[in-house]
């Protein structure tokens, strides 16, 4: 899932600071599992946002409500739509596809951001995260004994470890373990040391922005 | 502002902190009536969001009253309460209200003393403190 946390109050105070009725808008996806985002997120930022005005003696409504899930534009219209003219402002608590899908769907709403969006990552523990993913879209993960190496590798190298790499941590930092020799304990673990033997996939990087498209999935015009 | 009477809720749990107010009762120790409390079932139950509550609609202070530690009817409630009433200072102090005007006390179900002792300090230091950066705007 995406891993996001929220921005400053003061940061997200000066971004609604020319608004009187702001449309706090969760996401029940990602940032409600990682606590950044979700309903109850929700709720605090609007009381935050609530009582910061009242201390300044300036009038603010906060409309609360969360879409299931904001990077779907099926699941933000409805949402929108039943608050449509109630607010000037869309202060989204969705990572930043979730801005994105809304601005986009509504071109002359105008959307802000609360949250800072870190990386797609996997719950160590309640209240602990790590990145993961950096979505290459080339996956080795079959070859590394589900380590991967493009993310948890400083250098992202398809072969190491490198030089640098000291009693099983990287170089770059004491506390962060060498993901190489991870994937080697790992392989060894499994019997499966000879993927190491294999050549080292080239491989194919992706150009950005990114587009997946699945024919098979898109709507057609009957004729 | 001589005179002013600070409102604080306090969030209060069914084993410990709430039978030691009632022991306060039992045993006739007088405490300030500028507390209202609010019962629950273990502290680990009071959110994030519980507290601002309590300030937004009026509290000048708020105080959350759990076991003592290691004592907990559900083993940790207390030290999660503990972690969540830091989080709401940090909050109050993004927006610039006092973090102090929010704590967190333990104490056991025998101690009718303390409560009423904790009672005075916070109200004491609240008073301090005067009104609620929220309450002043609004008068
Ligand atoms: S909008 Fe972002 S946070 Fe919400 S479900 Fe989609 S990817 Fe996850
Ligand atoms: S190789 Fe790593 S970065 Fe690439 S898709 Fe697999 S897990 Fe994600």
């Amino acid at each position: 899932m995406l891993i996001a946390e929220r921005k400053p109050m003061e940061e997200i105070l000066e971004m609604i600071e020319d608004f009187e009725r702001i449309l706090v808008l969760g996401c029940k996806g990602c940032v409600t599992v990682c606590c950044a985002g979700g309903p109850r997120e929700v709720k605090t930022l609007s009381t935050l946002i609530r009582m910061d005005r009242k201390q300044k003696g300036r009038k603010v409504i906060t409309l609360e409500d969360s879409t299931e899930l904001q990077c779907e534009p099926e699941s933000i219209k409805p949402v929108l739509e039943k608050m449509a003219n109630q607010y000037d402002v869309v202060l989204s608590m969705a990572c930043g596809a979730g801005v994105q899908a809304v601005a986009k769907l509504f071109p002359d709403q105008l959307v802000l951001p609360s949250l800072n969006t870190n990386f797609t990552g996997i719950a160590e523990e309640h209240g602990v995260w790590t990145e993961a993913c950096l979505a290459c879209g080339d996956c080795i993960l079959g070859r590394t004994a589900g380590i991967c190496p493009v993310t948890r590798c400083a250098k992202s190298l398809l072969n190491g470890p490198c030089g640098g790499a000291s009693e099983g941590k990287c170089e770059v930092s004491k506390d962060q373990p060498c993901a190489w020799q991870e994937i080697y304990h790992a392989l060894k673990r499994l019997n499966m040391l000879h993927y190491l033997k294999q050549k080292p996939q080239v491989k194919d990087w992706p150009v950005h922005p990114g587009r997946v498209v699945r024919e098979d999935l898109r709507e057609v015009e009957a004729t | 502002m001589d005179n002013f009477e600070p409102l604080i809720a306090v969030f209060s749990c069914h084993y410990c902190s709430y039978a030691a107010a009632d022991l306060a009762g039992s045993l006739r120790i007088q405490y300030p009536p500028n507390i209202r409390i609010i019962k629950v079932p273990c502290t680990g139950r009071v959110s994030v969001n519980h507290i601002l509550m309590a300030i937004e609609s009026g509290s000048d202070g708020v105080y959350v009253a759990g076991c003592l530690k290691g004592t907990c009817h559900f083993i940790r409630g207390n030290y999660k309460a503990e972690k969540r009433v830091q989080y709401v200072r940090d909050l109050l102090s993004e927006i610039n209200i006092e973090p102090e005007r929010v704590q967190m006390y333990f104490m056991s179900a025998a101690e009718g003393n303390k409560f009423a002792e904790v009672a005075r300090e916070m109200t004491e230091a609240v008073k301090k403190m005067g009104p609620s950066p929220l309450n002043k705007s609004s008068s």
